[in-house]
């Protein structure tokens, strides 16, 4: 028998990275007993070790969680954990329209940020009901009455009786607790009406293939029910059924307002759609839910292994992330510069760092990604507007009728002290500002940027600038012409693909000198002198020098042992297996490295 | 063994001052080197095996272990005729000249020698070991390698010589009194030394050459007191460019003064090149005996790379042990003897046969790489189609090497 739904309370955090929104959920697990002692870990709910590392939320988790109200009822709590970050917005998203309420979780000392903001907007809008929570009450620098009124002012949220913690001591958990049960809405749903369930999300785990996470809206879904997915047209037989305490613990059928898992021999993620609806093959619902848009990848680059050998094992690998993100794109690539690899397409910017660094970490693979860069449209004279993921690939200027970017709207917090710093930031990347205003002692710009500009280390110059105190967030906004411009890098006369990139003109020469600058250190002399060109067209905007070699011999070379200069030449002769050829310049991989990180 | 016919004996036995042709290994000639591991005090810039000793040396214990040690090689070298054999260390000039004979008369009970057989020996130019000289000439010596280094004192002083300018002339004038043939080396690229005083000090030099001379821009080798010195600051090479102009001008004087560099920093008049030393670099065969000796002998099993324990000590104690003191002994690889080839082949003036690369690495040398570094001016075609470093090229051998080998 399912949970009365009465006695259900679905609930996700919003909080920006680092106001302890793992925390609290690790506290909430322990208080309700849902864990033992001996089985909690810190971030129970991060599962991969680089959420661990990073304190960020990659994949949306879900735990059920049973407690016993001052009412002396027992409650089913769902907390549906969400990534904090902005690229991974679409699963946020999702998560939120599986609940009815949010706890708002912001730090007492630090205040609303930018993230805070994005996502408890995204909660308005699934028309949650929202408890803040203020954490971290403990510390010395805590100013609750402060931020409880930045609350009311900037997101124009009652605060008045936000609940005060420190998920660090466990001090209010119990407070938290009771705030969902009394003042979160129970589910609305029919346990009569036909099944209709919403497809949350989907994952691939090595033992039991597909997992489906859903929600139920109306009906039950019990084992052995013969389900459809709506919008796939796929039957399948439901195999497995239950609830995550975080660990799987099967149920025998779950009724309206409850979240679980099904397993159903379902052969791969892609053959489910998030967002779906779920229904009974025999007495189906007769209304879909609405259903999610599909993630768009907006940032795209190149990722090659830095070993050729490793073409087919980066293929597979990709091919195993695949399963888990449905967001993560690629397709084959091939570049004079490194080889055979992959263009790929990613949310932004945390998102390709974090698959570059699965890939390497978890397939143990060595890449080298190019520079990231975004998709532009391509207005043709012909008429046709064609989509461009990789600079390489631009056509013949001559039958472009016009380039256009994709834009963003950012919303930056930042100390005041910081302000000047970052508006001129804003302004040398072309941004446009639509608002300037003040919260508390913090001022919060909205500015239009061209995304171009922010894939371009912005996030890494923000920071530093602010001496890390500014917080941004941003969500595409429409596609704009722009004066637009293929910067070629030439090296010895040859173009070096790899290193093409689409700039404004008006940033092509501070972009241009930068990059022949850094490669004059990174390309080693070679016995003549190599020129090191940025051109627009046949123009030459930058060059430099890299000098010729005027000595390099051994002296003395003890006759017998001729050992250690093998051993010398082989090592020499392993780097210039690694080395790239462009003309007659062998340029090393760490150059191009180097060359295309982003924090340059 | 018929498969090693006594050509060694044949390309050696031309008239001295013909320079033989390069041939394929074995032809190449069959050297000896014997390393004498001790000195009286360590230079600063010395990376080679050689240990200083506060008690008398046991040479009696050291001449029955080179003699073992000789009779191990002889057993690996059946039917080769020896066409040079050369003591280094170390400073071979502290070892007695019965010694040093008795050596020579062991080598050849083992192996039939040259007629015109080279045996060099090197000495530190210090009055005391040039008193010797006739006394090694007796012995059968007759070649000397003197250690010169400088004809300055105040850079004498800082490279650690235990001689003066003088004095080392004087040997040198010894040497020419009691040797046909002789050489001496010169270190230059010292700190602070400027072109005129190179120029200067090489003129000197030229004054006291018969038919080479060896010179060396000084390098810092790792682990040694100048490598400290430099970590620290307080030492510096010249910069690349003023490396360079030396360079140019040393090649400008040995040229005009008949005596081109045949290698690296090896100069002779024509015939006057150093025979052991160019049958390391056609990549002939050679024994190594001695601590820290390396040796390269063409077994039936392969070209096998030997290399000699280096502490003296632990050498003895080896060879007394089990005959010899070998630490490495194996067979090299067909792209192994083919890099060797061209590390050691292209520091000659006269270069390398490309298909005498192909018989020993089982490839051919890429046409691409070849083409690029004759479009470069780094390399030279020689009418009879050998390949040889450039002018131009040979101050960035190293560079062109690993390009030419990758």
């Amino acid at each position: 028998m399912s949970t009365p739904i009465d006695s259900i309370r679905n609930f996700s955090i919003v909080a920006h990275i680092d106001h302890g929104k793992s925390t609290l959920a690790d506290r909430l697990i322990q208080q309700t007993g849902t864990l033992a002692e001996r089985e909690m870990v810190e971030q129970v709910l991060d599962s991969m070790d680089i959420e661990r590392e990073r304190g960020i939320t990659i994949k949306a988790q879900t735990v059920r969680l049973e407690y016993r109200a001052s009412d002396g009822k027992l409650y089913v709590l769902n907390l549906m954990d969400t990534p904090g970050h902005v690229d991974f917005a679409y699963e946020v998203s999702r998560s939120l329209a599986a609940c009815e309420g949010s706890l708002l979780v912001v730090d007492a000392s630090q205040g609303v940020e930018a993230q805070t903001l994005a996502n408890v907007y995204h909660a308005l809008d699934a028309g949650h009901e929202i408890v803040p929570v203020l954490n971290k009450i403990d510390l010395p620098a805590a100013e609750p009455d402060r931020i409880k009124q930045q609350i009311e002012d900037v997101i124009g949220l009652d605060a008045s009786n936000a609940v005060l913690i420190s998920a660090k001591t466990g001090l209010g958990i119990e407070e938290v607790l009771e705030a969902i049960v009394t003042r979160l809405p129970p589910p609305k749903g029919d346990r009569e009406a036909p099944l209709k369930a919403l497809l949350v999300d989907s994952w691939y785990d090595a033992y039991l293939g597909v997992v489906v996470l859903v929600r139920i809206i109306d009906g039950t879904l019990k084992k052995h029910q013969k389900i459809q997915m709506l919008g796939a047209g796929a039957h399948y037989e439901v195999d497995r059924i239950g609830v995550f305490r975080p660990k799987m613990q099967d149920v025998a059928e779950l009724g309206p307002g409850e979240v679980g898992f099904i397993t159903a021999q379902i052969k791969q993620v892609a053959d489910t759609r998030v967002g779906d609806t779920i229904t009974d093959e025999k007495r189906p619902c007769t209304e879909a839910l609405p259903g999610f848009k599909p993630a768009q990848p907006v940032v795209f680059c190149g990722l090659f292994p830095v070993d050729a050998a490793d073409f087919d094992d980066l293929r597979a690998a990709m091919g195993k992330l695949r399963l888990n993100d449905a967001s993560f794109s690629y397709e084959m690539e091939s570049s004079a510069a490194l080889g055979f690899g992959f263009r790929c397409g990613f949310l932004g910017l945390l998102h390709l760092e974090i698959i570059q660094e699965r890939l390497e970490r978890e397939f143990n693979l060595d890449l080298i990604a190019t520079a990231p860069s975004v998709v532009y449209r391509i207005v043709l004279r012909s008429g046709e507007t064609i989509e461009l993921h990789n600079p390489a690939d631009m056509p013949d200027p001559t039958l472009i009728e016009a380039i256009e970017e994709p834009w963003i709207r950012a919303t930056i917090l930042t100390p005041d002290d910081y302000l000047g710093a970052v508006l001129k930031l804003c302004q040398e990347r072309r941004g446009l500002q639509v608002d300037l205003s003040y919260v508390g002692k913090r001022a919060m710009a909205t500015y239009d940027l061209p995304l171009n500009e922010v894939v371009f280390d912005f996030y890494d110059r923000l920071k530093s600038i602010s001496k890390g105190y500014a917080s941004f967030d941003y969500n595409i906004t429409d596609y704009r012409a722009g004066d637009l411009v293929k910067m070629q890098i030439l090296v010895n006369a040859e173009p070096v693909d790899a290193l093409s990139m689409l700039v404004h003109r008006d940033r092509a020469d501070m972009r241009g000198r930068a990059m022949v600058e850094k490669l004059k250190e990174l390309i080693p002399p070679h016995m003549f002198q190599i020129p090191i060109q940025a051109a627009i067209g046949g123009k030459i905007i930058a060059r430099e020098t890299v000098r010729a070699l005027r000595k390099d011999v051994t002296a003395k070379c003890y006759g017998g042992d001729a050992t250690r200069k093998r051993k010398l030449l082989e090592k020499q002769k392993a780097g210039k297996k690694k080395m790239r050829q462009f003309g007659k310049v062998e340029i090393p991989q760490e150059a191009f490295i180097a060359a295309l990180k982003m924090d340059s | 063994m018929a498969a090693f016919p006594e050509t060694a004996f044949s390309t050696f036995s031309s008239a001295r001052g013909d320079l033989p042709q390069t041939g394929e290994p074995r032809t190449a000639g069959f050297g000896i080197y014997l390393h004498w591991p001790f000195c009286l005090s360590k230079c600063p810039y010395c990376d080679f095996n050689s240990h200083v000793r506060s008690q008398p040396v046991e040479e009696e214990r050291f001449l029955a272990a080179f003699r073992k040690e000789l009779a191990h090689r002889a057993a690996l070298t059946p039917g080769r005729t020896v066409s040079s054999v050369f003591f280094g260390g170390g400073t071979p000039s502290l070892m007695r000249a019965q010694t040093v004979a008795a050596l020579i008369e062991t080598i050849a009970r083992y192996w039939p020698l040259a007629a015109d057989v080279e045996i060099t020996l090197e000495a530190n130019p210090t009055s005391v070991e040039a008193e010797r000289f006739k006394d090694y000439r007796a012995a059968g010596v007759n070649r000397v390698s003197l250690g010169v280094q400088a004809l300055n004192d105040e850079a004498l002083r800082a490279l650690g010589r235990q001689h003066s300018a003088q004095e080392a002339l004087r040997a040198v004038g010894l040497a020419a009194e009691t040797f046909d043939r002789y050489s001496f080396d010169l270190i230059y690229g010292r700190p602070g030394q400027t072109l005129a005083e190179w120029r200067g000090e090489l003129e000197e030099a030229l004054r006291h050459v018969r038919d080479h001379l060896s010179l060396y821009q000084l390098t810092i080798e790792p682990d040694t007191p100048f490598a400290k010195l430099a970590s620290s600051g307080q030492f510096s090479l010249p910069e690349a460019d003023f490396g360079r102009a030396l360079w140019d001008l040393t090649q400008d004087i040995m040229g005009v003064a008949g005596l081109p560099a045949y290698e690296v920093s090896n100069h002779a008049r024509p015939g006057g090149e150093s025979r052991h030393n160019l049958v390391y670099w056609r990549y002939g065969e050679y024994a190594g005996v001695g601590p820290g000796a390396h040796g390269r002998l063409l077994t039936p099993e392969g070209r096998m790379a030997q290399a000699a324990i280096r502490q003296p000590d632990l050498w003895l104690a080896a060879v007394e042990a089990r005959g010899e003191g070998l630490t490495e002994n194996v067979v090299l690889t067909r792209e192994e003897q083919g890099d060797e080839f061209l590390l050691m082949g292209l520091r000659l003036a006269e270069g390398v046969a490309p298909e005498h690369f192909r018989a020993i690495a089982g490839r051919d040398l890429s046409q691409k790489r070849i083409d690029a570094l004759l479009g470069d001016g780094m390399l030279e075609c020689t009418p009879e189609g050998r390949i040889r470093v450039s002018a131009e090229g040979f101050p960035v051998l190293d560079a062109v090497i690993a390009d030419l080998a990758a």
